[in-house]
């Protein structure tokens, strides 16, 4: 948890409206877990005012990679960055994916611009594991699948691989895997995580879901990320106590 | 010229610097200290604590708007009990002066929380909130009446011989009327301004962008309404008034204290620039040095019209 001066290393769109930003600030990149994030303030005026957290996308030596869309003024703003610029970052912050443990499949499912986490995450599970990615879009221009493994698409109007939304997907080729040794990892809209916690849950699949909400610190003074947990009287808050939640954990 | 006297007074309330971080915007200090030495600021006022845990408002509760952003937590905190139980000893140990921010639903439990905190060493002064515009019980519905406003002043303190200060609301016509009521009634000071009631709608949904539909509007789009609302209170009332509203810089906190603040709070900044108090500290030094002012206080009403 520290903050930071970063220096632009470059701002790629890797494919329509998708950007990669390369940042190098040697101490973040040192002690970030996958599924981590970082608070960022694309410049130095009011407008926008406050920070736009970002999922760590990857990290190659002291080099943090994040992965955006266009959404507004801040990502605008972001993706006009040039070599060079300075950047003011806080992170890496959150609870990230816990990625140890006796699974031997490890099956990624990303909504769209949620496959952000995942280079960062395949790079750090050991290699004995068998990963496949699960990517899912409106359209195939939708669909994410950079730096990811063993990819197989769906898309809702049918452009691209399956026919349907990526959980119907998952339904239709989990049985392929052995429960007992499969853990999810997911991340996405709020719908999409909520039919997949839906179906895990029902039928007793591991799953870790990294949720995203509108926040302004990043680290918990705020109080403005807050998601219903299911075993606690108090709200859970997504900067802190997540973003990344076993599935049923938190109600979405 | 080196020894700049920033220290300032409010009652018998001495504060190493005029540089406080606001309640709601700094939690319970834990977090914040990781960020900025809390052992160098004015003083830390504590999330809003009331009698009871209150969970606070559903998702969403904060949206950003032209330089501002809009909140409804809802006074979300973990009640007096576990305040006093597990916040209390983390707060002791910060080195720093702690005023214990007071939220309530009725004038009794203001005066219980007041009496139950009063024999804790480490709480120096109390703010007493009476004006959350995000709950529906109490809060503003109490900051919106002077007659309330006198009478919570005056049983709390009945119960305390600490200073008081009083939260404003400026989402009244007359600030004036209730620091009067504040002074009469045996307040320290009054802390001006909370935030101002402000809605944002999707164009698109037509909903509202936070839950709660109307949230408290906060950080620099409010801070010419705030520094009108200190002026106000400043050229009618004689009581010491720490100012509150969209303070991002030294500047900004400079121009607070001509227009008649004694101290100053930050809030939203600290969530952007949690060391903002340290470097408004090191400007507010400069700016002493820079213009042959020896005591920051001096500074304080200094304006001229």
């Amino acid at each position: 948890m520290i903050e930071k001066n970063a220096i632009v290393k470059s701002v790629e769109e890797i494919q329509k409206g998708i950007f990669i930003l390369k940042v190098e600030s040697e101490l973040s990149a040192l002690e970030a877990t996958p599924g981590q994030f970082c608070n960022i303030k694309v410049d130095d005026s009011l407008t926008p005012l406050l920070r736009r957290p970002f999922s760590i996308c990857d990290v190659e030596g002291n080099i943090i990679s994040f992965q955006f869309n266009i959404v507004g003024e801040g990502t605008k703003i972001l993706s006009q960055k040039k070599k060079g610029d300075i950047l003011n970052i806080i992170g890496p912050l959150g609870v990230g994916f816990n990625y140890s443990g006796n699974y031997e499949n490890a099956i990624i499912i990303a909504g769209g611009i949620g496959a952000a986490p995942f280079p960062f995450l395949i790079e750090k599970i050991p290699n004995n594991k068998n990963i496949i990615s699960f990517c899912g879009g409106r359209t195939k221009n939708d669909i994410i699948s950079y730096k990811l493994k063993n990819v197989i698409t769906s898309t809702d109007d049918g452009s691209e691989g399956f026919h349907g939304n990526v959980v119907e997907l998952l339904e239709s080729e989990i049985h392929k895997y052995d429960k007992a040794k499969t853990k999810i990892f997911a991340c996405g809209p709020n719908p999409m995580l909520r039919a997949l916690s839906k179906f895990t849950i029902e039928n007793g699949y591991e799953c870790e879901i990294s949720t995203e909400s509108v926040m302004a610190c990043g680290f918990g003074i705020c109080q403005g990320c807050n998601v219903e947990g299911v075993h606690s009287d108090r709200f859970l808050l997504v900067c802190k106590d997540g973003p990344v939640f076993n599935a049923e954990d938190v109600k979405l | 010229m080196s020894g700049v006297d920033l220290s300032v007074k409010i009652g018998s309330l001495v504060l190493q610097n005029p540089v406080m971080l606001a309640s709601g915007t700094v939690g319970y200090g834990n977090e914040i200290s990781e960020y900025t030495d809390l052992s160098k600021i004015g003083g830390i006022v504590t999330k809003s604590v009331s009698l009871h845990p209150r969970k606070g408002n559903p998702p969403t509760r904060i949206t950003e708007t032209a330089s501002g952003m809009l909140n409804a937590i809802g006074l979300a905190n973990v009640g007096l009990e576990e305040f006093i139980k597990t916040k209390i000893p983390f707060l002791k140990n910060l080195d720093s002066t702690l005023i214990c921010n007071i939220a309530a639903s009725s004038i009794e439990e203001y005066v219980e929380c007041t009496k139950a905190l009063d024999s804790e060493e480490t709480v120096k002064a109390f703010e007493i909130n009476v004006s959350c515009p995000n709950v529906k019980d109490g809060g503003l519905i109490f900051g919106n009446d002077v007659n309330n406003v006198r009478k919570i002043t005056a049983k709390v303190r009945a119960v305390t011989n600490k200073p008081i200060i009083i939260k404003l609301s400026p989402n009244t016509a007359s600030i004036k009327d209730f620091a009067q009521a504040a002074k009469d009634e045996g307040a320290d000071a009054v802390s001006a301004i909370n935030t101002l009631v402000g809605t944002a709608f999707d164009i698109y949904t037509k909903k509202p962008k936070i839950k709660n539909i109307t949230g408290g509007l906060s950080g620099p789009a409010i801070k010419p309404v705030a520094l009108a609302k200190v002026l106000e209170i400043s050229r009618n009332v004689d009581i010491p008034i720490i100012g509150i509203g969209g303070i991002m810089n030294w500047k900004d906190a400079v121009e607070f204290m001509i227009c008649g603040a004694t101290a100053i709070q930050l809030g939203t900044v600290n969530f952007i620039n949690p060391n903002a108090s340290e470097e408004i500290i090191e400007g507010l030094k400069n700016y002493c040095l820079e213009t042959n002012l020896s005591k920051i206080s001096d500074l304080t009403g200094s304006y001229l019209i």
